[in-house]
């Protein structure tokens, strides 16, 4: 079989591609339609930056949704004779099958790879994002709320991992040896508390005086919330649903404490702004409880910066991820995440430079799109 | 003044006590101890071996104990065996026990000995501290003016073409991390695929020698994730300065748009970019361990990953110490600069 010429090459890639493209032809369509009922989200429609940034990242989902059907070969298949091929080199033996994005230095598919990278990814990072967030809101709320003794230990102590600085945490966090250790799952002991924390208390102080609804909704946080927490925790859960490979949770746990600080110094700063406005004054004098301002009158006022931020920090813990893979740390080196794709792909840069190409151009646009989409809520959300 | 300056540095040592402490528990984790033994004594000694090694060697008295030896506050470990040898933390090998000092440690600058490079480990960090130096002057060379000029362009007029083309190009620049766009230009100016063969992939030979052809590649990698950030920084600044009623005055009393910018404006609009660079130093640490780690430039981001690769962990410590040192350092200088530079912030 001959080998596919470059315009080849790229319609055999956007015809892969084909269940992302109805995908955002269907999402972008739908969201346009009823835009005026999305509020900020139908808001962005406004804004040519954010709709950009949209599309980035909605690639990037539906790439990760629909990775089976994307992907032409297996991630870790190698197949014989493929090494190092240039792109679009048909596969020998098969007919009608080529190494789209040619093959790595163990003669797997690039293309495939990247495809499936994009699933570790999309998992990850938006993930470790909510737990940061829920860490940094449930304890900044109150420091900012309160000040006082317990706002200056907090605030140091957020210093401090502030100071700390990234690369070396990630050196001296993500290893082999700590694992052994246990501190990993101490650390997610701890840090995987806080959503349980945080919707205990949305719950309670909502639902305080209605005993029917707290006993439910508490019950309910307190069964999925510990259910949840045995399994990724502890790989303990008794059914076997909530898992977490040990290498994933130490990444992980990383990851959210590095970001976790930065998201209490941003809450507790907006907390201190907002507590001054005139409804927390008239809140607390309906006599509402502390945790009641905080997590029903500060929290919703204080979302426009959140959401902006959150898009961003999505986008940096992706790179941060990428890191970690770049130094070969916590995922196994066969992980087609794109990090690790770039650290084996580099070491033979000069020779065959095609393998590292296609994780770098994935990471940029999805990160890219996350600020792009980060940009235009920010304008948005200005507006008004 | 006085008071703030003398709080912010007791807050400041307080922090790196406690950073210092947790790197030295970190790095002084069992699993650590235990590969540390067997790359000194035998990979095949038995458990009772290496438990009976480290007790010789002083690695299994409380961590406070040997925290403070290391840092030089408390008195070294000695231990007299059969023969009635003394060894100890501070005694070398060759010099009789009676003249080895107390304390040796951090304070008394003994920083202790590398077991990958063979040498005394202030020797080495002083030596890559020098080489990344070089790469850091040429990168904020390259980013500060860079940022500067492309912010101070961008906020001038708020909305215009050229701030969305600036603002966006400043959007990118911070979506592409080192390791991406390092890839990318190695990919495009320093292989036979991208056709420019303008520059070399590896800066090896820019440690004894820097040219234009081995040093371009890593400044602009270096730089280019951070002139975004800074560029963002200094057009919000800029674009609010240029909405302050005193530009107004100064545009109606006649003045002319340069002399506006270059006389009214630049001047408030700096204030807020100069702290964010000096917090940038910082940032610029794990941008410098990957650019070098790529690049093979070996200064002080490579040393730290040959310290953690091979489990070194005296140098580790010591990389650990000079990184905390730097942070904390270009913290306080940014605070106390950010009080100077802005006449609207009193301490009291």
């Amino acid at each position: 079989m001959e080998r596919l010429t470059a315009s080849e090459i790229i319609v055999g890639v956007l015809t892969q591609f084909t269940p992302v493209w109805i995908g955002l032809a269907v999402i972008l369509l739908v969201s346009w339609l009823f835009r005026s009922k999305l509020g900020l989200y139908g808001k962005l429609f406004g804004s040519p930056i954010g709709v950009a940034g949209l599309i980035l990242v909605l690639f990037w989902v539906l790439t990760a949704i629909f990775a089976d059907l994307i992907a032409t070969m297996d991630p870790l298949t190698q197949l014989s004779g493929m090494k190092n091929k240039k792109p679009g080199w048909p596969v020998t033996g098969e007919e009608g099958q080529w190494y789209l994005l040619g093959g790595d230095n163990l003669a797997r598919d690039v293309f495939s790879r990247m495809v499936h990278g994009s699933r570790i990814v999309i998992a990850i990072a938006p993930a470790a994002t909510i737990f940061a967030f829920m860490v940094g809101v449930t304890l900044g709320l109150p420091s900012g709320y309160y000040g006082g003794k317990f706002d200056t230990v907090l605030s140091f102590i957020a210093n401090l991992v502030l100071a700390f600085p990234v690369i070396l945490l990630f050196f001296l966090l993500v290893t082999p040896e700590i694992r052994e250790t246990g501190v990993p799952l101490v650390m997610a002991g701890v840090l995987f508390l806080f959503p349980i924390i945080f919707f205990l208390m949305l719950f309670y102080s909502r639902f305080k005086e209605q005993p029917p609804k707290l006993i439910f909704s508490v019950a309910a946080t307190l069964v999925l919330g510990f259910w949840a927490y045995s399994g990724l925790a502890f790989n303990k859960d008794p059914f076997g649903v909530f898992y977490m490979d040990p290498n994933l949770l130490n990444i992980f746990v990383a990851v959210v404490f590095v970001n976790s600080p930065t998201v209490f110094r941003i809450v507790r700063g907006l907390t201190i702004d907002i507590k001054t406005r005139d409804y927390v004054a008239a809140a607390q004098t309906r006599g509402e409880t502390p945790w009641y301002i905080m997590l029903w009158e500060v929290l919703p006022n204080a979302r426009g910066p959140l959401i902006v931020d959150f898009c961003l920090r999505i986008g940096y813990t992706t790179i941060l991820l990428g890191t970690l893979g770049f130094f070969g740390l916590g995922l196994t080196p066969e992980s087609p995440d794109w990090g690790t794709t770039i650290n084996e792909g580099r070491k033979l840069l000069a020779v065959y430079p095609h393998p590292a190409l296609p994780p770098t151009i994935a990471l940029m646009t999805l990160v890219l799109g996350l600020n792009l989409l980060a940009d235009g809520l920010r304008e948005e959300s200005l507006k008004d | 003044m006085v008071s703030f300056l003398i709080r912010r540095t007791g807050v400041m040592l307080l922090t790196a006590l406690c950073l210092t402490f947790c790197v030295f528990f970190l790095t002084n984790l069992e699993p650590n101890l235990e590969k540390l033994t067997k790359s000194e004594g035998n990979q095949r000694m038995s458990d009772v071996e290496v438990q009976s090694w480290l007790e010789e060697n002083g690695y299994r008295q409380p961590l406070f104990k040997r925290y403070g030896e290391w840092l030089g506050v408390a008195k070294g470990w000695t231990r007299t065996d059969e023969n009635g040898e003394i060894s100890g933390r501070c005694i070398k090998r060759g010099v009789p026990a009676e003249e080895a000092p107390d304390r040796c440690g951090l304070l008394q600058g003994d920083w202790g000995f590398s077991l990958v490079f063979k040498e005394n480990i202030d020797g080495i960090i002083k030596e890559k501290l020098g080489l990344t130096g070089k790469l850091m002057l040429c990168v904020l060379l390259v980013m500060v003016p860079a940022a500067l000029i492309i912010g101070v362009v961008a906020g001038m007029r708020e909305g215009s073409k050229t701030d969305r083309t600036l603002s966006t190009f400043s959007i990118l620049t911070t979506s592409t991390p080192e390791y991406v766009s390092g890839v990318i230009f190695i990919i495009v100016f320093a292989s036979k695929f991208g056709g420019l063969r303008w520059f070399k992939g590896t800066s090896a030979t820019a440690m004894e020698n820097i040219t234009f052809e081995n040093f371009t590649l890593p400044v602009i990698t270096l730089a280019l994730y951070g002139v975004g950030y800074i560029a963002r920084m200094t057009r919000a600044s800029m674009a609010e300065v240029m909405n302050e009623q005193y530009i107004r005055t100064a545009r109606l009393k006649g003045l002319g748009f340069s002399g506006v910018v270059l006389k009214h404006a630049l001047r408030n609009a700096l204030i807020a970019p100069f702290t964010v660079i000096m917090l940038q130093i910082p940032w610029l640490l794990t941008g410098v361990v990957i650019v070098e780690t790529l690049f093979n430039y070996k200064g002080f981001g490579w040393t730290l990953v040959a310290a953690v690769g091979n489990n070194d962990i005296e140098l580790l410590l010591a990389c650990s110490v000079v990184a905390v040192f730097v942070v904390l350092v270009t913290q306080l200088l940014s605070d106390i600069s950010y009080v100077f530079l802005n006449p609207r912030i009193r301490v009291s």
